[in-house]
Protein backbone atom coordinates (compact mmCIF):
# COMPACT_ATOMS: atom_id res chain seq x y z
CA UNK A 1 0.00 0.00 0.00
CA UNK A 2 1.42 3.37 -0.88
CA UNK A 3 1.91 6.38 1.34
CA UNK A 4 -1.08 8.89 1.31
CA UNK A 5 -0.55 11.75 -0.76
CA UNK A 6 -0.31 15.19 1.02
CA UNK A 7 -2.98 17.59 0.18
CA UNK A 8 -1.76 20.30 -2.15
CA UNK A 9 -2.66 23.91 -2.12
CA UNK A 10 -3.37 26.90 -4.35
CA UNK A 11 -3.57 29.66 -1.55
CA UNK A 12 -0.42 31.44 -2.67
CA UNK A 13 -1.90 31.93 -6.19
CA UNK A 14 -4.95 32.68 -4.29
CA UNK A 15 -3.51 35.63 -2.45
CA UNK A 16 -1.52 37.22 -5.32
CA UNK A 17 -5.09 37.39 -6.80
CA UNK A 18 -6.85 38.51 -3.83
CA UNK A 19 -4.84 42.17 -3.96
CA UNK A 20 -1.51 40.66 -2.98
CA UNK A 21 -3.16 39.53 0.21
CA UNK A 22 -0.11 38.87 2.72
CA UNK A 23 0.30 35.75 4.67
CA UNK A 24 0.16 37.80 7.59
CA UNK A 25 -3.06 40.04 6.57
CA UNK A 26 -4.66 35.97 5.76
CA UNK A 27 -3.30 34.70 8.84
CA UNK A 28 -4.91 37.14 11.14
CA UNK A 29 -8.31 36.82 8.99
CA UNK A 30 -8.64 32.98 9.95
CA UNK A 31 -6.30 33.67 13.05
CA UNK A 32 -3.89 31.40 12.96
CA UNK A 33 -0.30 32.11 13.08
CA UNK A 34 1.36 33.48 9.86
CA UNK A 35 3.99 30.90 10.35
CA UNK A 36 1.09 28.38 10.16
CA UNK A 37 -0.28 29.89 7.00
CA UNK A 38 3.45 29.61 5.38
CA UNK A 39 3.92 25.69 6.45
CA UNK A 40 0.44 25.04 4.66
CA UNK A 41 1.55 27.23 1.73
CA UNK A 42 4.79 24.89 1.63
CA UNK A 43 3.04 21.65 2.14
CA UNK A 44 5.06 21.38 5.58
CA UNK A 45 1.41 20.93 7.53
CA UNK A 46 -2.27 20.09 5.94
CA UNK A 47 -4.98 21.95 8.23
CA UNK A 48 -7.69 20.93 9.78
CA UNK A 49 -10.83 20.75 7.36
CA UNK A 50 -12.90 23.51 9.72
CA UNK A 51 -9.20 25.90 8.68
CA UNK A 52 -9.54 24.88 5.84
CA UNK A 53 -13.16 26.15 4.99
CA UNK A 54 -12.22 29.64 6.85
CA UNK A 55 -9.67 29.81 3.94
CA UNK A 56 -11.59 29.43 1.45
CA UNK A 57 -14.34 31.47 2.93
CA UNK A 58 -11.74 34.10 2.63
CA UNK A 59 -10.94 33.67 -1.19
CA UNK A 60 -14.49 33.34 -1.34
CA UNK A 61 -14.06 30.42 -3.44
CA UNK A 62 -15.31 26.66 -2.96
CA UNK A 63 -12.61 24.61 -0.96
CA UNK A 64 -11.51 22.41 -3.47
CA UNK A 65 -10.09 25.60 -5.50
CA UNK A 66 -7.90 25.80 -2.89
CA UNK A 67 -7.05 22.54 -1.88
CA UNK A 68 -7.07 19.32 -3.73
CA UNK A 69 -5.95 15.82 -3.17
CA UNK A 70 -4.62 14.76 -6.60
CA UNK A 71 -4.86 10.38 -7.36
CA UNK A 72 -2.38 8.41 -7.27
CA UNK A 73 -1.26 8.09 -11.12
CA UNK A 74 -2.22 12.02 -11.86
CA UNK B 1 8.99 31.68 14.30
CA UNK B 2 5.77 31.17 16.21
CA UNK B 3 5.25 32.42 20.04
CA UNK B 4 5.30 28.90 20.62
CA UNK B 5 7.98 27.93 18.74
CA UNK B 6 10.12 30.24 20.36
CA UNK B 7 8.43 29.33 24.10
CA UNK B 8 9.94 25.36 22.89
CA UNK B 9 13.33 26.74 21.94
CA UNK B 10 13.76 28.28 25.55
CA UNK B 11 12.46 25.21 27.16
CA UNK B 12 15.78 23.08 25.14
CA UNK B 13 17.69 25.24 25.87
CA UNK B 14 17.02 25.83 29.55
CA UNK B 15 16.65 21.90 30.28
CA UNK B 16 20.01 20.78 28.16
CA UNK B 17 22.08 23.57 30.44
CA UNK B 18 20.83 22.58 33.47
CA UNK B 19 21.10 18.33 32.88
CA UNK B 20 24.26 19.16 32.08
CA UNK B 21 25.48 21.45 35.10
CA UNK B 22 23.61 18.57 37.27
CA UNK B 23 24.94 15.23 35.52
CA UNK B 24 28.77 17.53 35.12
CA UNK B 25 28.96 17.51 39.43
CA UNK B 26 27.44 14.20 39.86
CA UNK B 27 29.73 12.46 37.32
CA UNK B 28 32.62 14.75 39.32
CA UNK B 29 31.24 13.48 42.75
CA UNK B 30 31.21 9.82 41.57
CA UNK B 31 35.10 9.93 40.88
CA UNK B 32 35.87 10.95 44.38
CA UNK B 33 32.89 9.64 46.73
CA UNK B 34 31.26 6.60 47.15
CA UNK B 35 27.55 6.47 45.91
CA UNK B 36 25.83 6.54 49.44
CA UNK B 37 28.34 9.78 50.37
CA UNK B 38 27.01 12.26 47.41
CA UNK B 39 24.92 15.01 48.43
CA UNK B 40 23.00 14.90 45.52
CA UNK B 41 19.73 15.53 46.91
CA UNK B 42 19.94 19.81 47.36
CA UNK B 43 21.67 19.83 43.72
CA UNK B 44 18.69 18.08 42.43
CA UNK B 45 16.17 20.36 44.09
CA UNK B 46 17.94 23.03 43.45
CA UNK B 47 18.27 22.13 39.30
CA UNK B 48 14.57 21.58 39.41
CA UNK B 49 13.63 25.24 40.84
CA UNK B 50 16.78 26.66 38.56
CA UNK B 51 14.98 25.14 35.63
CA UNK B 52 11.46 26.19 36.36
CA UNK B 53 12.57 30.10 37.10
CA UNK B 54 14.79 29.90 34.14
CA UNK B 55 11.91 28.69 31.99
CA UNK B 56 9.39 31.42 33.37
CA UNK B 57 11.94 33.99 32.89
CA UNK B 58 12.74 32.73 29.20
CA UNK B 59 9.42 32.86 27.95
CA UNK B 60 8.70 36.60 29.71
CA UNK B 61 12.18 37.49 28.44
CA UNK B 62 10.62 36.01 24.96
CA UNK B 63 7.31 38.04 25.36
CA UNK B 64 9.02 41.13 25.61
CA UNK B 65 11.25 40.57 22.75
CA UNK B 66 8.38 39.52 20.69
CA UNK B 67 6.28 42.64 21.38
CA UNK B 68 9.43 45.41 21.08
CA UNK B 69 10.60 43.53 17.34
CA UNK B 70 6.27 43.61 16.82
CA UNK B 71 6.45 47.12 17.46
CA UNK B 72 9.38 48.32 15.87
CA UNK B 73 8.69 45.97 12.60
CA UNK B 74 5.02 47.11 12.47
CA UNK B 75 4.18 42.79 12.53
CA UNK B 76 0.91 43.02 13.50
CA UNK B 77 -1.37 44.12 16.55
CA UNK B 78 0.17 43.39 19.91
CA UNK B 79 -2.72 41.36 21.45
CA UNK B 80 -1.67 39.02 18.75
CA UNK B 81 1.58 37.63 19.06
CA UNK B 82 1.34 35.08 21.54
CA UNK B 83 -1.08 33.42 19.27
CA UNK B 84 -1.56 29.76 19.54
CA UNK B 85 -3.75 27.97 17.08
CA UNK B 86 -4.44 24.24 15.76
CA UNK B 87 -0.96 23.39 14.30
CA UNK B 88 0.67 24.69 17.36
CA UNK B 89 -1.54 22.57 19.55
CA UNK B 90 -1.23 19.59 17.24
CA UNK B 91 2.53 20.09 17.43
CA UNK B 92 2.37 20.01 21.36
CA UNK B 93 0.24 16.55 21.24
CA UNK B 94 2.59 15.08 19.48
CA UNK B 95 5.71 16.15 20.98
CA UNK B 96 3.94 14.91 24.50
CA UNK B 97 2.94 11.82 23.07
CA UNK B 98 7.07 11.29 22.66
CA UNK B 99 8.49 12.63 25.51
CA UNK B 100 5.63 10.43 27.19
CA UNK B 101 6.62 7.15 25.37
CA UNK B 102 10.53 8.08 27.09
CA UNK B 103 9.54 8.45 29.93
CA UNK B 104 7.59 5.65 30.66
CA UNK B 105 10.62 3.57 29.43
CA UNK B 106 13.03 5.30 32.02
CA UNK B 107 10.32 4.47 34.65
CA UNK B 108 10.64 0.90 33.58
CA UNK B 109 14.13 1.28 33.98
CA UNK B 110 13.69 2.66 37.55
CA UNK B 111 11.03 -0.10 38.75
CA UNK B 112 13.89 -2.36 37.83
CA UNK B 113 16.66 -0.79 39.79
CA UNK B 114 14.10 -0.42 42.59
CA UNK B 115 13.75 -4.41 41.91
CA UNK B 116 17.18 -4.88 41.54
CA UNK B 117 17.97 -3.18 45.07
CA UNK B 118 20.20 -0.63 44.09
CA UNK B 119 20.98 2.59 46.05
CA UNK B 120 18.63 4.98 46.26
CA UNK B 121 21.18 7.68 44.85
CA UNK B 122 20.76 5.44 41.09
CA UNK B 123 17.03 5.26 41.81
CA UNK B 124 16.78 9.20 42.48
CA UNK B 125 19.13 9.81 39.63
CA UNK B 126 18.04 7.76 37.11
CA UNK B 127 13.73 8.95 37.99
CA UNK B 128 15.71 12.45 37.66
CA UNK B 129 16.91 11.31 34.44
CA UNK B 130 14.03 10.01 33.00
CA UNK B 131 12.10 12.94 33.88
CA UNK B 132 14.31 15.54 32.65
CA UNK B 133 15.09 13.54 29.40
CA UNK B 134 11.20 12.97 28.64
CA UNK B 135 11.04 16.84 28.65
CA UNK B 136 13.45 17.20 26.18
CA UNK B 137 12.48 14.47 23.77
CA UNK B 138 9.26 16.23 24.31
CA UNK B 139 10.84 19.71 23.53
CA UNK B 140 13.18 17.89 20.63
CA UNK B 141 10.33 16.13 18.61
CA UNK B 142 7.87 19.44 18.82
CA UNK B 143 10.88 21.82 17.14
CA UNK B 144 11.43 18.54 14.70
CA UNK B 145 8.45 18.86 13.89
CA UNK B 146 7.88 23.12 13.68
CA UNK B 147 10.95 22.38 11.43
CA UNK B 148 9.97 19.97 9.10
CA UNK B 149 6.44 19.51 9.20
CA UNK B 150 3.91 16.58 9.78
Amino acid sequence: MGRPMRVINKIRSLRFAADEMTQAELADRVKVTRQTIIAIEQGRYSPSLEMAFQIAKVFRVPLDEVFQYPDEDA
Amino acid sequence: MSFEEKCTWIGTIVSTLILGIYFYYIVGQLQRLPVAEIAYQWPMIMTIGAMIVASIVGTILVSIGTAVSAKINGSGPLKEIDRKDERDININRQGELAGYYTLSAGILGVIALAMLRFDQFWIANALYLALIVGGLVALVAKLIAYRRGF
